[in-house]
Formats: C-alpha cells, structure tokens, sequence
C-alpha cells in the first residue's frame, strides 16, 4: 500500500508540492491576512469616523469657534453654537486630577511591588493590582453614583458630590493598576546586574533603587504614566456618570464638568443620522483618536528609546 | 572600642562586622523606605477593598435565584435581570467567534512568519494603538462600520463585532506570548522530519500554546462582559422584554443594563442597583481569577 502511494506520487512531486504543501501557502496567506487586520482596523476605525465626521468638518466647522468657544450648543435649530472648550477642560480637570492622585500611588506601589516584597506578598499584590484592572468602566461609574457621591457630601458639606472631585478620584482608581502593572515591568526591564554590581559596591536596597534602578527604568516608568493619561483621557462610562455634566471651566473641584468622551455618549443617541450634530460628534471622536494615537505613538517610543540607550 | 573606618579590623576581630552610623542610618533609611511604600501600595488596594466590601453588603441581599432569572418589571424598577444576562452571553459568544480566528491568525503571523520589517512593526504599532483607542470611538467606529456602512442596523451582530475590534488585541498579546513561549527546539525536530510550517504549526506549536491562548480567551470574555459605550449605540438597548432570537436582534446587556437603572429609571430601587452591579462585577472578576488561576497552574506544570 504504502508503495502504491509513493508510486502515484512520485511524477508530480518533484519539488513536494503535495497536498500539505498547498495546505501550507493557503495557510501561510489566511495567517498574514489575519496578521495585517490591526493595520486594517486601526485604519478602517480612521476611515469610518472621518467619513462621517467629514461633513462637518468641511462644512459648518469654525476652527477658531471650534477651540476657543464655551458655547456647546448643537441642537439649537437658529443659531447653533460648536465650542469645545469647556469640554476639553472638563476632560483636562479630570484627567489632571486623576493622575495628581494616581501617578505617585501608582510609582509607589510598582516600586515596592517590584523592588521590595518578595515571594507570596509579591505574587498576591500583583494578582491583587490585575484584579483591580479587571473592575468595569460602569461599575467604576455606579461607586462614584452610590458610594463617593454621598461620601463627598458629608465630608466637605457640599450640596452635590458629583464632579471634578469624585470622577477625578474615580478615574485615579481606574488607571492606577494599569499604571501600576507598567511601571513594574519597567522595572523589571532593568538588567538584574546593574542591582548586583550597585550591591557589590556596598549599596542598601533604597540606594540601588534610587541611583541605579529608577534612573534606568526611567523610560519605562514615563511611559507608563502616558499610557495612565491616555487610559484617563479615553475613560467614558465613569466620566459620564460621575462628573455632573454642566459644560464649564471648572474653578472649584466640585464643579460639575463635562468630559469630551461623556458628551458623545451623552448624546449621540438623540443626534439624528447625518445631521451636524451628529457629525460634530464624530469630529470629536476624531479628536479623541488623535490625541489617543499620539499619546500612545509617545509612549511607544520612549520606551524604543530606553531599549536602545 | 569603636570600629571606625580604615580600621580594617585588625585591631578588633569580634567588632568586625558591627554596625557604623552610617550603617545603622542606611538601615533606618531603608526600612523607613519599605515602610512608605508599603502604605502606598496600601492606599492603592485598601479603598477597592472597601468598595467590594459595600457592594457585597447592600447588593448581597438582592441576589437570589428569582433576580437572577426572572424579567425586569415596573418600569425596570423591581424585578431581575435574566434577559441582560442571556444578552451578555450572546454578545460575548458572537464577538469570540469573530475575535478568537483573527486574533488567533494575527498572532501566529507574528510568532511564526513576521520577519523583522517595517511590516511587522507597523503591525504591533496598530496593536499598541487599537488596545489604546478609546471606547467611546470603538463605539462611533461600530456606528459608521457595522450598524450603518455594513446595515446590520442597531443589532446584537454590530455590537459584537464592536467588541470583537476592541479585544482583538488582547487575544493577539495573549495568544503571541503563549506561541513565543514554545521553545524553538520544538520547531526545529518537526521540521527536520520533512513537515511543513502550517503541520508544525497545527501538531506541535498550537497544542502546546493552547492553555496560554484559554487564558488570554478567558481574560477577553470578562473585558467584553463589563464593557458599556461600545455596545450602547450598537446594539443594546435600554429595555427589551424577550430573548433575542437571533443576532439581527437587539439585546439587554448586564452592563448597560447597570447604567441604565443607575441614571436612567428615577425610581429604581437602591437593591436592585448594587444586586446588579454585585452580579456584573463577580462575573467579571471571577472570570478574571480563573485566568490567573489557569496560569499559575499552567506555570507549574510546564515541562520545559
């Protein structure tokens, strides 16, 4: 049997092209397809957006109105008004705020994390910090509702617990562990041998870290609080629930504010298909892209740039 | 006697290795260090626990086998939640079925075949990208795409293959560094008997990657389930009282359905909000600790 097989064979393979070798170029094709489909989403996510977003963009859209204005008024049948300023610094206020409260716990915790604990408290806390990641953007949105929204009332004797403050806070918790589990790896990044000759030096364990393991990983960790700022300014659902939503500049931090993200959740839903509106809203998203895109094009690159040093 | 500095020990043997100032100093600094870290890392944790703790408590009571299983009513204000939880399982069925080959593909392309070129660099700089783009454009990208450019309407279909954009770099992350993670050794021996790529791919490489790939699965299911703003314009909606029947229909979500009782429904009663959120957030974490589990098992049990 066996040479029955190889007999009928024999005239065509010369070069293998068997069954299994036309099974591995088809293959080899369905993979790469498969390979390029980031490029092809992250280009279509482009395409799309601005497809529908072109319309105002060519259209009613006053540069200067767009970024200097506070007036967000977009469903005004005589004299709608497109400002986004107020909005932009509703997303600056929180995210700010956030990263105030987060960027030093988060250091912090990936210091001792990486650096100190050891063994089963190490294992635990990391466990711990990818668990705390895992936490829903809504649930985040429901605690700033229900649980903070009563705290910060009764703690500052404030009428209204919604605001810069509880979605500031809100968003620091949100993106600490992302932070957190970042700057860890940077420091893991950082050769073994550099502690081990500090060490040999005589260094304690503080000395490596500040002399020698931070300025080493310092790449790393900036990245890390980029991709924590980019994670903050991208939030939606907490932001919506537990910042107020009044456009303003806030000038206290119980204000009420009104994240970009917030505002197209908040109204895409009434803005009917094709309308300016509705195309302003995906200009706005097309903002969020960019800026998204450039901060993580950023911390890409620090982190190219620490690799190659 | 004191030992000082250039004394070498010559003079005093058992005094040798006792502590300087400066030793004691460096000492004090270090465990004072420890210490203000350690609290840091405290503060991180310490209010989620608490959080936890107050979610358990007030939404602990609402749970019972009747709100999970039973239909919204009153207005959504009494009632429970079973149509959001069967519309979470199709939502995360149908975008595992879109993400899972894909992301599976992609990650064999770079693990396997990539060469390093601009190619391949380009394609894990639009990873980088896609796992940072915020969700609320994910949600507007599902809109132009799938609900209006492909007319698959406000659906369970569009929702899903949302999602399926959004976690597709998750599965890819997950799915390379398990294939990385097979020695090259592995690949070398079935080469050398005559198979090809795809055979070696498809007998040796896959098989032993598949626990790590289940992982990064099990990860991208519980980040599906607890996401709001892709699926709000999509594909949920704010109350649908029947099953869907198939992925033309629009769903409940359990996420959305949170939110929505939460801002949306005035007399919603405080119970059936924390219940929800109680039911979500356990879904979501316990999925989470089964993947950790899975990989610290795995971990141990790896032969090589």
């Amino acid at each position: 049997m066996l040479a029955k097989r190889v007999k009928r064979s024999a005239p065509m393979d010369l070069d293998h092209r068997g069954r299994a070798w036309y099974i591995d170029k088809a293959v080899t094709f369905l993979v790469f397809v498969g390979g390029i489909s980031a490029i092809i989403f992250i280009i279509g996510i482009f395409v799309f957006i601005t497809k529908e977003g072109a319309g105002f963009i060519v259209g009613p859209l006053n540069v200067r109105e767009f970024f200097a204005s506070l007036t967000w008024r977009p469903t005004s049948s005589q004299n709608p008004s497109y400002g986004v300023l107020g909005l932009i610094a509703g997303t600056a206020s929180v995210t700010g705020l956030a990263m105030v409260v987060s960027v030093p716990f988060s250091l912090g915790a990936a210091i001792f994390i990486g650096e100190f604990a050891t063994g089963r408290l190490r294992e635990s806390l990391k466990v711990l910090v990818e668990l705390l990641a895992a936490i829903p953007s809504v649930v985040w949105g429901f605690i700033g509702l229900s649980i903070m929204n009563p705290l910060i009332i009764d703690m500052f004797d404030v009428p209204v617990g919604i605001g810069v403050l509880n979605s500031g806070i809100i968003l620091g918790l949100m993106a600490a562990p992302i932070m957190t589990t970042i700057a860890e790896d940077a420091l893991k990044a950082v050769p073994d041998t550099y502690r081990e000759a500090a060490e040999a030096m005589g260094a304690t364990k503080w000395q490596v870290i500040f002399r020698v393991v931070l300025p080493a990983g310092k790449n790393g960790l900036v990245a890390a609080v980029l991709l924590g700022v980019g994670r903050g300014f991208g939030e939606t659902m907490a932001v919506l629930m537990a910042s107020g939503n009044a456009i303003q500049i806030p000038t206290s931090p119980f204000d009420s504010v009104r994240a970009i993200t917030a505002t197209i959740a908040a109204e895409l839903g009434d803005a009917p298909v094709g309308s300016d509106h509705y195309r302003a809203l995906f200009t706005l998203g097309i903002l969020l892209f960019v800026v998204t895109f450039i901060i993580n094009l950023t911390a890409d690159l620090v982190v190219k740039g620490a690799r190659r040093a | 006697m004191t030992y000082s500095e250039g004394d070498g020990g010559v003079s005093g043997q058992s005094l040798m290795f006792a502590a300087t100032p400066l030793n004691m100093r460096n000492h004090r600094l270090q465990w004072l260090f420890r210490a203000l870290f350690g609290l840091m890392t405290l503060i991180l944790v310490v209010p989620v626990g608490i959080i936890f703790g107050v979610l358990l408590v007030r939404g602990g009571p609402a749970i019972s086998f009747e709100f999970l299983f039973s239909y919204p009513s009153d207005g959504m204000t009494a009632g429970g939640i079973w149509p959001a939880l069967v519309g979470t399982m199709w939502l995360v069925a149908v975008s595992l079925i879109a993400s899972v080959p894909v992301g599976v593909a992609a990650a064999i392309y770079l693990s396997e075949y990539a060469p390093d070129n601009w190619l391949t660099r380009g394609i894990n700089l639009a990873i980088i990208n896609l796992a940072g783009v915020p969700s609320i454009v994910h949600a507007l990208f599902g809109v132009g795409a799938f609900v209006i450019f492909a007319g698959f309407g406000t659906s369970i279909l569009a929702a899903s293959l949302t999602l399926a954009v959004m976690t597709l770099p998750l599965v890819i992350v997950a799915t390379r560094e398990s294939l990385q993670a097979v020695p090259m050794a592995f690949r070398e021996a079935c080469w050398n008997m005559g198979a090809t790529r795809w055979q070696t791919i498809r007998t040796v490489v896959l098989p032993n990657a598949i626990s790590g790939i289940l992982t990064g699965v099990i990860l991208s299911v519980s980040r599906t389930a607890g996401e709001t703003a892709p699926i709000m314009f999509t594909g949920a909606a704010f109350f649908f009282p029947f099953l869907p029947s198939s992925v033309f229909d629009q769903t409940m979500a359990m996420a959305m359905h949170l939110f929505v009782i939460s801002t949306a429904v005035p007399g919603a009663p405080d119970e059936l909000k924390y219940g929800t959120a109680l039911t979500l957030i356990t879904l979501v974490l316990l999925m989470n600790a089964a993947s950790i589990w899975f990989r610290s098992y795995l971990r141990g049990k790896k032969k090589w």
